[in-house]
């Protein structure tokens, strides 16, 4: 058996070895991003052996947001860490993996590209679901992945917790809002894909809050007529952060190709990519030109509503905190 | 205490699915034969179940194996070419497949030939000589049977990651086991560890040491002693372990997924691909691979089945 | 183990195959687990208390474990109609279906986590039909003991089947002709002998449906405190930096491994004291 196995293995492993590029870059980052970082990993290399001639390969590793950032600290040898949301990057620069003011390293709170939290329903809307309060009426089932293990379930829940505060006027009032939401939620995935294979293709729930980008691809990948996207009048500014992870971009000697990398989505390049995945784009001019594929939503930031993320994962998601009491009662 | 006579198969998981649960009572060769229930001198209605409980025992059996266990089979291969053909072979066709099919083929092959090694030096010791805490060794090479694999993935995070008791030393010499093939590895290593002596070690209780004793008072060496006598004895029962070890070792999911740092095209093994393209609406890719690895597993069970037919007929000439 | 002595054998090769499995095994099984064990020693009895007994990670536990004893309830019966016919009925197919009897053990899990899901998923094969009548399989704890299920059927035929197997029909034939009823036979003379095989087909069922993962996870709904599996919570408390609360459910965990081990074990000898050996 070995005898046989071992010669194909060694095959199989050395026509391999053929694509070996100049540089290799590894970017681990969330769940949704898979078709972001491929059509721009592609467009990066070809700039990048452009201007210096050099061939470049960027390796992806995609996973839960939180899952993802542990691997990290745990070792993966990460150059760019692309994840859900600060918190988790935070995380690693706790670890002195990356310096604690990563995020002023880069333009716009190191954020090119921002999202907002969206419903995806079924063909026709059946629910009627049209705003925030519709999600807790008797009778809907919402899907919305676990925030305690994915990023963009985070942004789904402190959506709702913004919208109800906003709305209802108090924190009190905004938690039952919550706590009767999560009442509505026949299924917690993991990570934010798994709640999106959950409610389109299991056929599982009424309404998924989902990133907006997440909820286009759905569209994309499954018809217009079987899925409709609903745009709450009122959202979140959904920041998903980037960054070099030092410690290991030093040992490596990646740290310059890896801050171009980065650097790459503050061009209009950059930009046009993050738009054609229904991420929207910082750059006015991009913004204007794709103005009709994003829907006006008003949006309000975390620091508005929350007092930023650390202060968000400790009451809401720490142990103990508001998300933990919500599933204790 | 030996095993050897047990008419109960020991301790673990493996016994279910060794031969040994076979070879630990002789003779074998007459055991299917003698199941029939036709001889015998009593009335037929006190000898069997009367027809109609028959039926529906047959029935019940028939039918919970086809809904639960051949159904979800029939579901892979359905999905997977529910595309046709075309979309089944590109999908396979695919870099980042080819490149999960030589990493598990890469990992299976490490850790099949690092068991194997290990497994007939252990099978030696155990079930060659006499000494005390053997039961409690036994139960030792049995323990990553019972351990769930999340768990054996942990242990190798708390060990290894950087935040682990190794971590600060394997940093500073820039060795990665985590989230590389060596860690992979371990991972499959320690799931993988009993088969191939579990397999072995009542086989060679059961034939004792004669053969090999007298070889060596005809001035034989230990080694030769071992590849001429004991290695042709036991080889079928060698295979059998290898067979399963190398099924469990490909098929790996919950400890590998810990350990793996889900680097697409290369630390992605193909029951994590299944995963992945699952979780990128690429439902034919990935049934395509699942059907592959599908395809292992019936091949695992054509060859054992072989191999035990085999392993009753090896026994036969001792009797 | 020091003390060992080798006393049967003139064999030669003790020590250095002693040495070696005791050096392999230290590596890849002891010095791991003693990883997990001293990670624990970190948090004070309290701690590791507070964390074994919040109400999620009891939650988590008790589907682990209640969901695990039902599907090996099931395997038992079911497992002992299987064998039963496998064993002293002949019917076409009959070879064919033992074979089929191991798949799920060959199986790999992941496999059979996506495969399960798409059956009892509300549009699949069997989801479908099951919808209209209104239950709901997949993505509740059904689903759980359904892939449990799934993959515990093997152990119980194959621990059952060689017993049955061997069982001296002569016995049975002796019954039979001093008047013996047929049910009278099957549950006074077959049965009993059966108990420690069937007991501990139920145990390694049991034992395997605990920790398992790969299939179990695509199918279950993993809600908190409904249908989170034990395992799932261990990959989710990783996943929140929370090594202490992951490591001190490993370690439960890996406490019942061990005595479900030795309750194996010990109905092992129990049998050898029962049935005289050949």
């Amino acid at each position: 058996m070995v005898r046989r196995i071992l010669p194909l293995v060694a095959g199989l492993l050395w026509a391999s070895s053929a694509f070996a590029a100049d540089v290799t870059l590894l970017n681990v980052s969330y769940d949704p991003t898979r078709e972001l970082y491929a059509d721009f990993n592609k467009a990066f290399a070809a700039a990048y052996q452009k201007e210096t001639g050099k061939s470049i390969e960027i390796k992806q590793s995609h996973g839960g947001s939180g899952s993802q950032a542990r691997a990290v600290i745990d070792g993966l040898q990460a150059d760019v860490v692309t994840l859900a949301l600060a918190y988790d990057i935070d995380a690693i620069a706790a670890k002195g993996l990356t310096a604690p003011d990563w995020q002023k390293r880069l333009p716009l709170n190191a954020s090119p590209y921002t999202s907002t939290i969206v419903f995806l329903v079924r063909k026709g809307n059946p629910k009627g679901i049209k705003d925030w309060d519709d999600l807790i009426k008797p009778g809907v089932n919402v899907i919305t992945p676990n925030p305690k293990t994915s990023g963009g379930a985070r942004w789904n829940y402190l959506a709702a917790w913004g919208y109800a505060e906003k709305k209802l006027g108090s924190p009190d009032k905004a938690r039952k809002f919550v706590g009767d939401l999560f009442k509505n939620v026949p299924v917690l995935d993991t990570g934010a894909r798994g709640s999106t294979v959950t409610f389109v293709e299991r056929g599982v729930g009424d309404v998924l809050l989902a990133w907006e980008n997440e909820a286009f691809l759905a569209q994309r990948e499954f018809g217009k007529d079987k899925f409709e996207i609903v745009a709450p009048p009122l959202s979140i500014l959904a920041e998903p952060p980037i960054a070099i992870v030092d410690k290991v971009a030093d040992k490596k000697g990646t740290q310059a190709v890896a801050e171009a990398y980065l650097k790459y989505w503050y061009t209009k390049e950059g930009q046009e990519i993050a738009a054609r995945n229904s991420y929207r784009p910082r750059d006015a001019e991009i913004a204007k030109e794709y103005e009709k594929s994003f829907a006006k939503v008003e949006l309000f930031t975390i620091d508005d509503v929350f007092g930023g993320w650390a202060k968000a994962q400790k009451e809401h998601f720490g142990e103990g905190g508001i998300f933990d009491q919500i599933y204790k009662n | 205490m030996s095993l050897q006579s047990s008419l109960v198969p020991p301790v673990t998981e493996l016994r279910a699915y060794a031969p040994t649960a076979d070879l630990a009572v002789s003779p074998l060769s007459s055991r299917r034969e003698r199941a029939h229930p036709q001889a015998g001198t009593a009335p037929d209605n006190l000898r069997t179940e009367p027809g109609p409980v028959r039926f529906i025992i047959i029935a019940l059996a028939i039918t919970f194996l086809s809904v639960f266990v051949v159904l979800p089979l029939v579901v892979v291969f359905a999905s997977a070419f529910s595309k046709g053909i075309g979309a089944y072979v590109a999908a396979l066709a695919e870099p980042e497949a080819m490149a999960a099919i030589r990493l598990t083929l890469l990992v299976a092959a490490i850790s099949v030939s690092l068991n194997l090694v290990f497994g007939v030096i252990a099978a030696w010791a155990i079930a060659k000589f006499d000494f005390a805490g053997k039961t409690f060794l036994i139960t030792l090479i049995d323990l990553p049977f019972s351990v769930s694999p999340v768990i054996s993935g942990l242990v190798f995070v708390l060990l290894f990651g950087a935040q682990g008791y190794f971590g600060t030393w394997l940093q500073a010499h820039d060795i990665h086991i985590l989230f590389a093939v060596p860690g992979i590895a371990l991972a499959t290593i320690f799931v993988t560890f009993p088969f191939v002596a579990r397999a072995l070690i009542p086989l060679m209780q059961e034939q004792g040491t004669q053969e090999e004793e007298a070889a060596i008072s005809l001035g034989a060496s230990g080694l030769q002693t071992f590849f001429r006598v004991t290695l042709p004895n036991i080889k079928w029962g060698l295979l059998y372990g290898v067979l399963l070890c190398n099924a469990r070792a490909m098929g790996e999911f919950g400890a590998v997924s810990v350990v793996s740092g889900h680097i697409r095209g290369e630390t992605n093994t193909m029951p994590l691909l299944v995963e992945i393209l699952y979780n990128e609406y690429q439902f034919v890719a990935s049934f395509a691979i699942a059907s592959l690895l599908a395809m292992l597993a019936l091949i695992t069970l054509v060859v054992k089945t072989v191999l035990e037919r085999r392993l009753d007929e090896g026994q036969e000439p001792k009797d | 183990m020091s003390t060992a002595v080798a006393r049967r054998s003139t064999l030669p090769g003790f020590g250095l195959t002693m040495g070696l499995t005791l050096t392999w095994l230290s590596i890849i099984i002891l010095l791991p687990l003693a990883g997990l064990f001293l990670k624990t020693f970190e948090l004070s009895l309290d701690q590791f208390w507070g964390i074994v007994t919040s109400r999620r990670t009891l939650n988590a536990l008790k589907i682990s474990f209640g969901l695990s004893f039902l599907a090996a309830l099931v395997n038992l019966v079911m497992g002992t109609i299987i064998v039963w016919a496998l064993v002293r009925y002949r019917f076409p197919g009959r070879r064919l279906f033992d074979a089929i009897v191991d798949i799920p053990f060959a199986l790999p899990t992941a496999v059979a986590g996506v495969a399960l899901t798409q059956l009892f998923a509300q549009k699949g094969w069997l989801g479908a039909p099951l919808a209209e009548l209104g239950i709901k399989v997949a993505f509740t704890p059904i689903g759980i003991f359904i892939a449990m299920v799934f993959i515990g059927i093997p152990f119980v035929v194959r621990t059952v089947q060689p017993v049955l197997l061997d069982l001296d029909v002569e016995i049975e034939e002796a019954a039979a002709s001093l008047g013996a009823n047929r049910w009278h036979t099957v549950f006074r003379v077959i049965l009993p002998s059966l108990i420690p095989a069937l007991l501990t087909g139920f145990a390694l069922a049991f034992a395997r449906a605990v920790g398992e993962y790969g299939s179990v996870i695509f199918i279950a709904g993993n809600l908190p405190n409904v249908s989170e599996i034990a395992p799932l919570l261990i990959v989710i408390r990783l996943s929140e930096f929370r090594y202490a609360d992951a490591t001190a459910i490993a370690v439960v965990m890996l406490l019942a491994s061990f005595l479900i081990i030795f309750a194996v074990n010990r109905l092992q000898r129990w049998a050898q004291t029962r049935i005289p050996a050949h």
